[in-house]
């Protein structure tokens, strides 16, 4: 009796049910990938708030003291920082013009890449060029089309009798940051076409065929149809490319360098951080578009999923 | 030809003057078209535009043609020779490929995890996966320097191949996810009853079926790991360990007055051309791929 | 000692209990059908055996050792799934040789079985194809190789006809009844919702019933023999499901008991019935039951209205009004004259017909031999 209780108790076969080794071994198989996303993500993230609140530098990365708020809330903190504000400002403007511009334009060629068309392999070809190309070329390319001298855009508008004198389009602060959206505008676009294509190639065909048969005309087909279905869709894109945006470096950084005109949050955090060596300052800045990130993507799951039920019911 | 081109032609004028008010105008073909065309000229102009100026030297640069008068290679060879432009090229391919291997490994272990393997937490740690992906490269700048330089690895390229695993497993993790789950149940089973390892199964079976989906995602990986600009500006400084953008973004005259318009705008061509070439090639593949990382996630 | 014994099992999924108190021993180189209609868990018990599933409660021992937490490659078994399962990227050989090859066996000892499995099942000249190229057929009779080069004690069956038409059907049926015979003392655990393929394969049937969310119930209905689940259904349930057209069920009352004899009112018509009259008691309501088959048409004292006919060509399903009851007698009959309207004589033999009490549960056949053979307990045990 003993014998069998022990054998209950201490089975020869491997530990717990065939799902309990199941699950086992799936948390092996995840675990590398698990732990290189905590190492380059998880690690670095807590490491720069850590570093935020004190005021370690480059030169001397292990040897700092804790400062508290001091980097965010001091008198020569990041909130009583005008070249700070005025990143975030825009950063901000950056953000809402070429989300806003690129969402319009991509539904445009989502709509003209949903035509079935001979011409549609060709569209999807040239929608993808700007989209292949690395950002810090496209940059360089638009800089040279932009150039205040010698660059085509100047040369084509006078010669079209549309401006007087060449503009300076990235040298001119009024004019720099909307050259910058211009070719945000042409890099991105692609991406958010491709989103609003996915989702308007999920719209059930019978639901065009029944609105044909009623006689509905294009644009109510449109408008009452094709936009309440495929909003979720666009929503999803829309948030994608904010976040991405509120983020954007290289493009400003290649075509107007450190420039306070056009500087934005990421390119001020480096500034700090690397040109300047101020690891704690520049954490902090960090940090802030960390949390501003964070805070957007938690209200915008919020609000997609509202929509999704919405759209759902 | 001529007459029966005649008498179809008259035909037809015939039946557009019996039935004038049936086929109007067709605007809408009119406009798709110009849209269509607008929409493809300031897509791919840049690019032209930029291969034209790379086959320009001198005063030639500043003539707007798109047709270069004296075509020349010297840009091309300049930034070989001037810049050891091949070393980047050759860095930027070590870069692309090894995130690339190691993305996809990674993500196919765990794809079977996350997509077949019922366990508690899988739903959360999906969401930190996902959410990892929206994390601002600057927000982990400083501690991933601190890393860098704890384990000696800065100015290598290694470095740079275990930060941009920050921009590529996210997306890779999710789009493989989605696909493994569309794989049959059975074959997993016989697979189990062949008493195969979840190794081998991965690698052996799912990888060969899952191939089309690799490509996809392997390109959109190798795209941004070959693109990634920041941490290379960041955690390289020698021209040893440069990749192609920083090199690019870095290039200037000894005289540092103007730009050396025309070297750029080749480097730019060798570096970009390849990767329409495969775009292009691969659109359908990774137009879904795109797809199924957003919409589905 | 049999080669798989399983003692008190039970599976649920979350909550819903799917299989309930299995005692089953399956002995070696025996044919084992599990049958049952859709959600009677046969499927699930397979995967149990084959370690594909966990069981909820109870043992499984295979081979004499206890493999409940055993992963399916340590359990000495091979499985046939319905879909096939054959690895789409890999060539027929591939397929067969994937398994060996984890399992280190030399390269000439895997060549050996593939030949052998490539001769016992015709497989010559596809073994460069890959699945796709193949027929229906061909993909099964691959799937069927694939487990035979593992050698296994026990090759497990998940419904592995239901794909073919039904020609092939007959034929691959035909096909595995053969094979088990030249495997000789390999067991087979076969799943399949067809009563035919139970009644022409096995040499045990265990014919499971829904649970149907009923925690007291016990999933296996009846095992034993094909023919004695034909002959001597333990309950309702298995007189209903083996046997085509299914049995004709009546609602009676017991009449007067005799020495192994019941005799039954139906509707002031008088049924007698050779069983043992143990435990009934006068005026009880009980169900006869009768198959088509044997009921005799033309010839005894009743008589009854045909209301429909189907004439199949080798025989006729005939229908008969019975008094009192809304659904009519089906009776099978060689003659093809029956017109509907006719009034027949017929007989309800007393030998061949079965009672079953309230709660389902047979009478038993009073002659003291089948009564013996009629217990699932005893007939599992010889």
């Amino acid at each position: 009796m003993p014998e069998t209780v022990l054998q209950a108790a201490f089975p020869s076969v491997p530990r717990g049910g065939l799902a309990a080794q199941r699950v086992r071994r799936a948390w092996w198989m995840a675990a590398p990938m698990l732990l290189v996303l905590a190492a380059v993500g998880g690690w670095p993230l807590l490491r720069t708030i850590w570093f935020s609140l004190t005021d370690s530098e480059l030169s001397r990365l292990d040897d700092y003291t804790f400062i508290g708020l001091e980097n965010y809330v001091g008198e020569y903190g990041l909130l009583a920082s005008t070249d700070w504000w005025h990143a975030v400002g825009n950063t901000l403007l950056f953000t809402g013009l070429s989300v806003s511009l690129e969402t319009l334009l991509g539904l445009g060629v989502a709509l003209l890449l949903n035509q079935p068309s001979r011409l549609r392999t060709l569209l999807r070809a040239a929608l993808l060029v700007p989209w292949a190309i690395p950002t810090v070329v496209s940059a360089k390319m638009w800089s040279w089309m932009l150039h205040d001298q010698f660059g085509i855009v100047n040369q084509q508008l006078l010669a079209l009798g549309l401006i007087a004198t060449p503009l300076a389009w990235t040298a001119d602060p009024q004019l720099a940051l909307f050259s910058i959206v211009l070719v945000d505008v042409w890099k991105a676009t692609p991406y958010m076409a491709l989103l609003i294509l996915a989702a308007l190639q999920m719209v059930p065909v019978d639901c065009y065929e029944a609105a044909q048969v009623d006689g509905v005309p294009r644009w109510q087909v449109f408008r009452r149809i094709t936009l309440p279905l495929i909003l979720p869709g666009i929503l999803v894109a829309v948030v994608f490319r904010t976040l991405d945006a509120l983020r954007v470096f290289d493009l400003i950084y290649v075509m107007t360098s450190n420039s306070r005109d056009t500087q934005s949050m990421s390119v001020f955090v480096r500034e700090q951080l690397i040109d300047f060596g101020l690891v704690g300052y520049g954490s902090a800045a960090a940090t802030c578009l960390f949390f501003m990130i964070a805070l957007l993507s938690i209200v915008a799951m919020g609000l997609m999923r509202k929509a999704f039920e919405r759209a759902a019911a | 030809m001529s007459g029966g081109h005649e008498a179809a032609t008259a035909t037809t004028a015939a039946l557009r003057r019996q039935a004038p008010s049936r086929r109007r105008f067709p605007w809408g073909d009119v406009g798709y078209w110009a849209a269509s065309l607008l929409f493809i000229f300031v897509s791919v102009f840049p690019l032209l535009y930029a291969l034209s100026s790379s086959f320009k030297q001198g005063s030639a640069l500043f003539s707007p043609t798109l047709w270069p008068e004296a075509p020349t290679f010297a840009n091309y060879s300049g930034v070989f020779a001037e810049q050891s432009f091949a070393h980047y090229l050759l860095n930027s391919l070590f870069v692309a490929g090894s995130v690339v291997t190691l993305s996809l490994g990674l993500s196919l272990m765990a794809a079977w995890a996350f997509g077949r393997v019922e366990f508690r937490g899988r739903g959360l740690l999906l969401m930190l996966i996902l959410s990892a992906s929206m994390l601002p490269q600057v927000a982990v700048l400083s501690g991933m320097f601190e890393l860098v330089r704890a384990f000696g690895l800065y100015d290598t390229l290694a470095a740079l191949v275990i930060a941009d695993l920050l921009l590529t497993l996210p997306f890779t993790v999710w789009v493989l996810v989605t696909f493994v789950r569309q794989l049959p149940r059975e074959l997993e089973e016989a697979a189990a009853m062949d008493g195969v390892g979840v190794l081998t199964l991965v690698f052996r079976v799912y990888m060969p079926l899952l191939w089309p989906a690799m490509v996809a995602t392997g390109l959109l990986a190798f795209i941004a790991a070959w693109n990634e600009f920041l941490f290379a500006l960041t955690f390289t400084l020698s021209t040893a360990a440069r990749t192609v953008p920083v090199a690019i973004a870095l290039i200037s005259t000894a005289s540092g007055f103007e730009l050396p318009w025309g070297k750029i705008m080749a480097a730019s061509v060798i570096v970009t051309l390849p990767l329409v070439a495969l775009v292009v090639l691969f659109q359908r593949r990774i137009v879904a791929g795109l797809s199924a990382g957003a919409v589905k996630g | 000692m049999s080669r798989i014994e399983l003692r008190g099992v039970s599976k649920s999924f979350a909550s819903t209990p799917v299989l309930n108190g299995i005692d089953l021993h399956i002995e070696a180189g025996e044919f084992c059908v599990f049958v049952g209609p859709s959600g009677c868990g046969k499927s699930t018990l397979l995967r149990l055996l084959a370690g594909l599933e966990d069981v909820s409660a109870g043992e499984i021992e295979i081979d004499g050792v206890l493999v409940n937490d055993l992963p399916p490659a340590r359990r000495n078994v091979a499985m046939v799934f319905q879909s096939y399962a054959l690895y789409p990227h890999m060539s027929v050989y591939q397929n067969m040789s994937f398994g060996l090859q984890h399992r280190k066996l030399p390269a000439a000892e895997i060549e050996a079985r593939i030949a052998e499995a490539v001769r016992i099942l015709q497989l010559d000249g596809l073994l460069q194809r890959r699945p796709k190229e193949l027929s229906g057929g061909q993909r099964q009779r691959v799937a069927i190789a694939r487990a035979i080069v593992r050698q296994p004690k026990v090759f497990l069956f998940d419904e592995p006809l239901s794909n073919l038409d039904a020609a092939l059907r007959v034929q691959t049926r035909l096909e595995i009844a053969r094979l088990h015979r030249a495997l000789g003392s390999a067991s087979m655990v076969y799943v399949t919702h067809d009563q035919v393929e139970a009644m022409t394969l096995a040499d045990r049937i265990v014919l499971l019933q829904p649970l149907a969310g009923r925690a007291d119930a016990l999933s296996v209905a009846q095992a034993g023999p094909p023919l004695e689940l034909y002959h001597q259904p333990a309950n309702r349930f298995v007189a209903g499901f083996i046997g085509s057209p299914a049995m004709n069920f009546i609602a009676a009352t017991v009449k007067s008991l005799g020495d192994g004899m019941v005799v039954a009112d139906v509707h002031g018509m008088v049924c007698e019935a050779q069983l043992s009259a143990q435990g009934l008691t006068p005026d009880e309501p009980v169900t006869l039951g009768i198959r088509p088959e044997h009921v005799l048409l033309g010839q005894g004292t009743q008589q009854a209205r045909v209301c429909h006919v189907e004439r199949l060509g080798e025989l006729s399903h005939v229908y008969l009004d019975l008094p009192g009851s809304r659904a009519p007698l089906l009776a099978k009959s060689p003659r093809d004259d029956i017109a509907i309207d006719d009034l027949l004589p017929f007989e309800l033999p007393a030998q061949v017909m079965h009672l079953f009490r309230a709660d389902g549960v047979a009478q038993a056949r009073s002659n003291a031999a089948a009564a013996g053979a009629a217990d699932p307990a005893a007939a599992a045990s010889t």
